[in-house]
């Protein structure tokens, strides 16, 4: 028999409440065992209080050759970051 | 390092290079990031499985020399540090091969790869651990020497690589401290303990040199490596910077390093130092070191009395996914 | 008068704590004897995660052991320098680790005593047990989980899964007994309030035994037979060969720091 264990991608979300996040993947034969594989194997050192995983077939990604209409059209838009506007100092923190 | 002797492939000058190809490399040289489902060329691929996955295969055999002391470790202390540190080289060894995995390859065809002795994993392995001080020898050269590489791989073109590396060399911060930790205790211990550790550092001091590979001049693959940024660093110039970074830590312990042509060179700014026993090297690459039979051993049957354990989940996990789908039909 | 009654507590609070820390000392030594050799990477870093969280709780059992003692003994002390007569563990944590089902279903085993008896022990008139307990019952959750469904899916697994649980469990039922036999040491702690008659944890532990080897579809033997004798110090060949392993270097360097 030997069929090879799938593989599975691991998020995992830290103490401090920001948002999962890809730390690696592993193998396991479902679902619940990629859970606790995931426990062991990526919070070895008390990185974590919540883990995600999923098969990686099951990822859909972006083609990395639509890179430039994807993101590129978002560096034109420079005002988006709060940089871009020039602030009085008396106005003073904003 | 981890990975030695890595048969590059594809080395062209740019004249014979494809647009594709120049594209490519232009990407490199400005520091971007390659990614697993972008266009590579096929030597760059291949030279990495094989980088990569020689590295995860030394991880996982790396587990072998010092877990022949965590039954013997002589304090419950020293015990859980040793379980803790041999269990992240296991991690280590399978956050690479994923790395390798993005590549197009599998985990289990590594294995077997490593099993049949068509991949190797690195020479250091195959010497034995025979007393405790080696446990300390081992975290402080064959760790030293590999942290040495593998922080400048954070670096690495390749992004899955570097990412693992990234968290390898995090995880690794602990295992040369601990090493070098056990190294002052034993070198200011009892004259026994001293003893053992001289011994300790007489025996690893040549086989961690040549941790690093042959000298540039042989070394026929760096340049092309190099160029892709798989490689960050020439053998030698890693090999000058250990030695530089070592022997004041071994004076610090009171020991000698077994080199009797170890002299500071004002002039280099370096040690100049006596070059390992090359054909040793070759004879261990070769499988006649002192442990590979019982390392590659181990390993294989590791693997193969594990195999009735990995199909039995595979089955469950089976039965149990059809069981959910009969039920889900059932209700319906 | 007074004098000799706390003197006998002593000793036996002293014995219960070192059949505490023995049982976590002999199987953690007994689960890192995988490091390195599991049959997937996977589980070579649980298993390790398992062996640190004993290890871990045998420096707390046995120091606090050391210090009720009060000659001065540390936790290492305790552990490399007693001979095989001074330990404590059950007979179920020294079997060999055989194949990896032998392993598992040892660690079910105890895993399903172990919990019942670290719940017990939250409760403890001694604060000191308490507390240890409580810290070695959220890492022992998590074993008896991964043990319970590791066994669950290899007796459900393939027929060759299911055969080498089966024989596993044959092999190891009759050590099992030997965790619920109370004696003198039992009922003093249990009438200190510190501790559980451990005849008080079998049914919690068989409604937990039986329910996960009926859904791995695995039978429980028919025997009633126990293997004992642990508790007391008296132990199978296999504890020897522990000892000499684990102790050699604080025996063969006496008065050596390491």
């Amino acid at each position: 028999m030997s069929s090879e264990w799938p593989l599975w991608e691991v998020f995992i979300r830290g103490q401090h409440g920001l948002n999962h996040r890809h730390v690696g993947s592993l193998h396991a034969p479902d679902a619940e065992m990629a859970i606790k594989n995931a426990r062991d194997v990526y919070t070895r050192r008390n990185e974590g209080v919540s883990i995600w995983v999923v098969k990686s077939v099951d990822i859909a990604a972006s083609s990395p050759s639509d890179k430039g209409p994807l993101f590129e059209p978002s560096n034109s838009k420079v005002y988006r970051h709060p940089t871009f506007f020039d602030i009085p100092e008396e106005v003073g923190h904003m | 390092m981890y990975a030695q002797v890595i048969k590059s492939e594809g080395a062209k000058p740019r004249g014979e290079m494809s647009p594709e190809e120049i594209a490519f490399q232009e990407r490199i040289d400005r520091g971007e990031k390659i990614e697993p489902k972008e266009w590579m060329p096929e030597g760059y691929r291949k030279t990495l499985i094989r980088q990569i996955g020689q590295h995860a295969h030394s991880e996982i055999v790396g587990q072998l020399p010092e877990g022949n002391w965590i039954t013997r470790a002589p304090t419950l202390e020293r015990k859980a540090i040793l379980l803790a540190k041999v269990q992240d080289e296991a991690g280590h060894g399978l956050y690479l091969y994923c790395a390798a995995e993005t590549l197009g390859v599998s985990r289990d065809e590594l294995l077997e790869k490593l099993h049949n002795g068509s991949m190797k994993y690195s020479s250091i392995f195959n010497y034995p651990t025979l007393n405790w001080a080696d446990i300390g020898a081992v975290g402080w050269l064959v760790d030293g020497a590999a942290i040495m590489n593998q922080v400048p791989l954070q670096r690495t073109s390749f992004g899955p690589y570097s990412r693992a590396m990234i968290r390898i060399c995090k995880e690794e911060s602990f295992h040369q401290r601990q090493g070098y930790d056990i190294m002052m205790k034993m070198a200011r211990g009892t004259p026994e303990q001293k003893a053992m550790a001289q011994d300790a550092l007489n025996r690893f001091w040549y086989p961690a040199l040549m941790m690093f590979g042959p000298s540039d001049k042989d070394s026929v693959h760096s340049a092309q490596s190099m160029a892709w940024k798989i490689k960050i660093n020439t053998n030698d110039e890693l090999r000058q910077k250990f030695v530089d970074q070592t022997v004041p830590q071994a004076e610090y312990l009171g020991l000698t390093v077994p080199d009797q042509h170890l002299k500071w060179n004002e002039e280099k700014g370096g040690y100049d130092f006596s070059e390992p026993d090359w054909s040793e090297f070759y004879d261990v690459l070769a499988g006649n070191g002192p442990c590979n039979r019982e390392r590659l051993g181990a390993r294989v049957k590791a693997w193969e009395d594990g195999a009735w354990f990995r199909d039995g989940l595979v089955a469950h996990a089976e039965k149990a996914e059809a069981r959910r789908a009969a039920a889900k039909i059932a209700a319906e | 008068m007074a004098a000799i009654i706390a003197a006998v507590d002593r000793a036996a609070f002293f014995e219960f704590l070192t059949r505490m820390g023995d049982n976590t000392l002999i199987l953690g030594h007994r689960v890192s004897e995988w490091c390195g050799h599991a049959p997937v990477l996977e589980e070579d870093i649980a298993l390790a995660n398992t062996a640190l969280d004993l290890i871990g709780q045998t420096q707390l059992w046995l120091g606090l052991a050391g210090e009720i003692e009060g000659k001065g003994r540390n936790a290492d002390n305790l552990a490399f320098l007693r001979d095989a007569g001074g330990f404590r563990n059950v007979l179920l944590v020294e079997r060999p680790n055989g194949d990896f089902g032998q392993t598992l279903m040892r660690q079910f085993l105890f895993d399903a005593w172990h919990h019942g008896m670290l719940t017990a022990l939250t409760a403890s008139a001694d604060p000191r047990v308490a507390e240890i307990a409580a810290k070695a019952l959220k890492e022992v959750s998590y074993h008896l989980e991964r043990s319970s469904d590791l066994v669950i899916r290899l007796g459900d697994g393939t027929p060759e899964s299911h055969k080498r649980m089966q024989q596993a469990l044959d092999d190891i039922w009759t050590y099992t007994g030997e965790l619920f036999v109370a004696d003198e040491t039992d009922r003093a702690m249990a009438e200190a309030g510190i501790a559980p008659d451990p005849a008080r944890l079998r049914a919690k532990w068989e409604e937990i035994v039986t329910g996960v080897l009926t859904e791995a579809a695995l039978k429980i033997p028919a025997t009633g037979y126990v293997h004992k004798g642990g508790r007391r110090g008296v132990h199978t060949e296999h504890l020897g060969y522990i000892l000499a392993d684990m102790q050699f270097l604080q025996r063969a360097y006496p008065g050596a720091v390491w």
